[in-house]
This record gives structure tokens, C-alpha cells and sequence, in this order.
């Protein structure tokens, strides 16, 4: 079983992954600190998701090494990988709740499933996490398809954070949210992360929604990263890639996939 | 031209055996989770109320009209060389060893395995078991061994009731319309079953219920690319369904006949 030494707790070692002859993330390397939040962004194609689906283990990649709490979990049995996720809670772009179940076992999922609690106090956890997002305990019964997209977020947060985890990951959360409720978000990620402690790893496109939940921002282009620094010095860090993604400029070094006119 | 031609059949040979490669470790990961704890219990049971309980209209209405048809068809025939008195024989015979299970298989694929490849394809579009990994919870274990033992479980049942409903309509056309005699025909219907009979069918059933559930639970999970890939795994789901149920009827019929 092999562990790292370090106090990165998620770390990525040149990690490689194609689909077909498509390069996807190409010897991308990153590191997490305990306790730091850091955003990922980069433009559509670029594999920030398909980053996140490497550490999460959805996909494996071909090359590279993933720690999580020095865990490495390239090619580890399933076992050691579900045991890390434990640690782990994730907020899908469109939620992904459970359409089955009510809100309050969506959010409940965790504690029940994989920390084996009984129902009627994992229920009770959860009513209390769906508070913290500004949920009332009226929305426990319902159905998930009766929620707004905003609702079914902060659902989704409170699913996220209620095994009180020590990594989250959030991608791009505040996509398909009007500018207030994407205010809401952001700011109910960064109380429950700061409330928790907990390292977290966001993907996203909103510059103004990274730079209100980051402590590092990277860039990723082709593939890797290609700037990585405080958030609040993207503004001026002269690196031509950055510039060009937040003036959001069609001319620069960025290359885009589309036909210029 | 000759060699595009080659080329083509090389590539549907490769697809085809890349296909029963994907289902082959899809169907040992499944049975592995069956059989692995944990188990989830309370999706078991509501996955035999689904495909079982839920079944027992359309299962009993098919086997209803099944067995007062085959009555009237069977008596037509044996009439031609006076043999009328085989007619309860020949339903129950027919209704047990082949038309309950393969009927009613074919009536659960069309009911059971598009709504499980349907769910469970949504569930895959909308990054539901994504999540369920995340929530360090096995999608195979959670979602599709519960599926596939309630199918394997409850069909055998669902047959069984089948046979009744089907003995019993045959027995309704012959007695009511046919003119035969009510305890001659009963007579007639059990002196010559065996338990042969019953089981081969119910074994049959077993392993339809597995392949229904099993080609719901793999088209559903490998599904891609919004509505119109749940839209495909829904149809690839109950057609692969239908000629499995058909293929591998005359097979376990060989073998249970020997």
C-alpha cells in the first residue's frame, strides 16, 4: 500500500489521461493543502472535470499518481478507495440528488450508507445540515423534481457536508444559478468550509465566484496547469494565460476550439 | 472496394466481441455483489414488489387469455382425430413446461426491464451514480444485484401463478363453452403432470427474471448522451431481452429434456 509523506491533503503527480487520441490532462500536477481552498479554472475541454472524475475515481487515469491523505489511489483496490472517500463529499454541477428518495435521505445518503448509521439519527443530521444551507425542516419530506435548481444546490451542499468531511469538492457550483443565487451559494460554501475546516477543490468557469471561495487559483490549460497562485493576485500576475481567461479576450495564447470569423 | 468491405466486417466482429467482453465482466461484477455482503435489504423487498407484485395484472391477464386460446386452438385440432380428451393434458403441459414462463418473460421485459434501464440510465445521464460513488456506495451492489436476485426470485412466482390463471381459463372455454366435463376435465388436467413439468418452467422463469433484469441493469448503466441515449438503452434493453428469452428458452429446453 503506498502512502506519500507531505502535508498536501489531495496531491496529484503528473497524472495523464486521453480518450482515444484526444490528450486530456496532460502531466498535470497539483497540490491541496489541509485546510486551503483551492478553484480550478479553465476554459470548456480543458479537463477540469475530467480531473475531479480521476481523483474521485470515476475515471482511471493512464499515468500519475492521486493522493488523498497520502493514499495513493491510481490502481488501489476498491476497498482503499471507498475508505477515502469517506473522507470526501462532492457537489455535482446539477446536484445529482437522488430522485428516489426525499430530500432528507439524499442528504442522510452518506451517513446511513457508508457510515452505517441508524435512520432516525442520520434524519436528524440531516434536518440540521439542511438548516446550515438555509433549508427548512418543512423540505425534509419532499421530492428533489419539486425543487428549484437553487434548492436543489443547497440540497446538495447539505449532502456534501453531512458526514462533516475533510475534503469537498465542488464542481462548478454556481452554474445555471441567477447572479443572487449564485451569490448565496458562494457564500454558504465558503461559511461550511471555513465552519468545517475542511480542504476543498472547486471547479469553475465564474471568476467572481473564485475569487470570493479561493485561497489558491489555478489555470488549467491543455491539460496541465499552466499558473497556479493566491487568489488575490490573479488580477496582476502577468501570466499571459490568465490574462487572456479573465478578460476573457478571443486573443492570446489561449487556442480555442472554434472557427474565428 | 473488397478490402472497405473486409474492413467493415472486421470492425463489427471487434465491436461485437468488445460488446460480449463488456457484458461478460458487467454480469461477474453483478453476481459477485449478489452474493458479497452488504446486503441492502429494504431495496430487495422493494424490488420484489416492483417486478413481482406490480407484474401480476399484466402476467395474470397473458396467462388468462393464453390458456382459454390455447383451450379452443388445442380443440380444434384433437377433434380432427377424436382425441378431445387430450385437450386439458396439452394446456397444462404447454402452459407449464413453455407458454407461462416464455409469455410471461416476454410481458416483464416489456414492463420491468425498460423501467429499470430507463431509471437506471437516467440515474447514469444525471451523474446519480456518479454520486453514489462518492458516497462510497457501490452502484453494482446498491443498484443492480437487488435488481437482478428480486428478478430471478419473482419471476418463478409470477409463473407459477401464471400456470393457475392459465389451467384455469383453459378449463373455463372447455367447461363452459367447449362442453366438456368439469371433473373429467380436472381428472384429465393432473393425471398426467408432472412436477417435471412444473419445474423445468419455473427454472426457465428463474433465469428469464435474471436476463431481463441483467440487460435492463447494463443497458441502463451504459448508457450515454441525455434523453436520447435513455431513450436507446430503454429499447436495447427490452429487444436484447426478447431474444435472450427466445435463444435461451430452446436451450434450457434441450437441457431439461434430457
Amino acid at each position: 500500500m503506498m502512502t506519500m509523506s507531505g502535508s498536501a491533503k489531495i496531491s496529484l503527480k503528473n497524472v495523464s489521461k486521453s480518450f482515444g487520441n484526444k490528450t486530456v490532462l496532460n502531466n498535470l500536477s497539483l497540490d491541496i493543502a489541509e485546510g486551503e481552498s483551492v478553484v480550478v479554472i479553465g476554459g470548456s475541454g480543458t479537463g477540469k472535470s475530467v480531473m475531479l472524475k480521476c481523483i474521485l475515481g470515476l475515471l482511471e487515469p493512464e499515468a500519475g499518481e492521486i493522493f488523498i491523505e497520502g493514499q495513493q489511489l491510481v490502481g488501489a483496490r476498491p476497498s482503499v478507495r471507498e475508505k477515502a472517500l469517506r473522507k470526501t463529499g462532492m457537489l455535482f454541477q446539477y446536484a445529482a440528488l437522488f430522485d428516489s428518495l426525499p430530500v432528507w435521505e439524499n442528504v442522510a445518503f452518506g451517513l446511513i450508507q457508508a457510515h452505517g448509521m441508524e435512520r432516525g439519527a442520520a434524519k436528524h443530521i440531516a434536518i440540521e445540515k439542511l438548516a446550515l444551507v438555509g433549508l427548512g425542516a418543512d423540505m425534509a419530506h419532499q421530492s428533489p423534481a419539486e425543487l428549484s435548481i437553487g434548492m436543489q444546490k443547497r440540497v446538495g451542499l447539505a449532502r456534501a457536508i453531512a458526514t462533516d468531511p475533510e475534503i469537498i469538492f465542488f464542481d462548478e457550483p454556481t452554474t445555471g444559478l441567477d447572479p443572487i443565487m449564485g451569490d448565496v451559494i458562494d457564500n454558504l460554501i465558503r461559511d461550511c468550509t471555513k465552519h468545517l475546516g475542511a480542504s476543498t477543490l472547486t471547479i469553475s468557469h465564474d471568476m467572481e465566484s473564485a475569487q470570493k471561495i479561493a485561497d489558491k487559483i489555478a489555470l488549467i490549460y491543455k491539460g496541465s496547469v499552466v499558473w497556479i497562485g493566491p487568489a488575490d493576485e490573479i488580477d496582476h500576475c502577468g501570466n499571459p494565460y490568465v490574462e487572456q481567461f479573465v478578460r476573457g479576450d478571443i486573443n492570446g495564447p489561449i487556442e480555442l476550439d472554434i472557427l474565428k470569423p | 472496394m473488397e478490402w472497405n468491405f473486409l474492413a467493415a466486417i472486421g470492425r463489427v466482429a471487434l465491436q461485437f466481441m468488445r460488446s460480449v467482453g463488456h457484458l461478460s465482466l458487467f454480469t461477474v461484477q453483478s453476481f459477485k455483489h449478489i452474493v458479497l455482503p452488504p446486503f441492502y435489504l429494504r431495496l430487495f423487498l422493494k424490488q420484489l414488489m416492483f417486478i413481482g407484485y406490480y407484474s401480476l395484472p399484466v402476467v395474470g391477464m397473458t396467462a388468462l387469455f393464453t390458456g382459454m386460446v390455447l383451450a379452443l386452438q388445442i380443440y380444434v385440432g384433437s377433434s380432427r382425430f377424436n382425441a378431445e380428451s387430450a385437450v386439458a393434458t396439452i394446456v397444462v403441459i404447454g402452459l407449464t413446461r413453455e407458454l407461462a414462463p416464455v409469455l410471461s418473460g416476454l410481458m416483464v421485459a416489456g414492463r420491468v426491464g425498460a423501467a429499470i434501464a430507463a431509471e437506471i440510465g437516467t440515474m447514469r445521464v444525471t451523474e446519480q451514480i456518479d454520486a453514489l460513488v462518492t458516497l462510497s456506495t457501490n452502484p453494482y451492489k446498491y443498484l443492480v444485484a437487488p435488481r437482478i436476485l428480486a428478478g430471478m426470485i419473482t419471476l418463478p412466482m409470477l409463473v407459477l401463478v401464471g400456470d393457475i390463471i392459465g389451467v384455469s381459463g383453459g378449463y373455463l372455454v372447455a367447461t363452459e363453452s367447449l362442453g366438456f366435463n368439469a371433473s373429467g376435465y380436472i381428472k384429465n388436467t393432473f393425471d398426467y403432470l408432472e412436477a417435471r413439468d412444473v419445474i423445468s418452467g419455473l427454472i426457465k422463469a428463474s433465469v428469464f427474471g435474471g436476463l431481463i433484469t441483467l440487460m435492463g441493469c447494463y443497458h441502463g448503466f451504459n448508457s450515454s448522451g441525455g434523453a436520447q441515449g435513455v431513450g436507446r438503452a430503454t429499447t436495447n434493453a427490452v429487444v436484447s431481452s426478447f431474444i435472450l428469452i427466445l435463444i435461451s428458452d430452446y436451450f434450457l429446453t434441450v437441457l431439461l429434456l434430457k
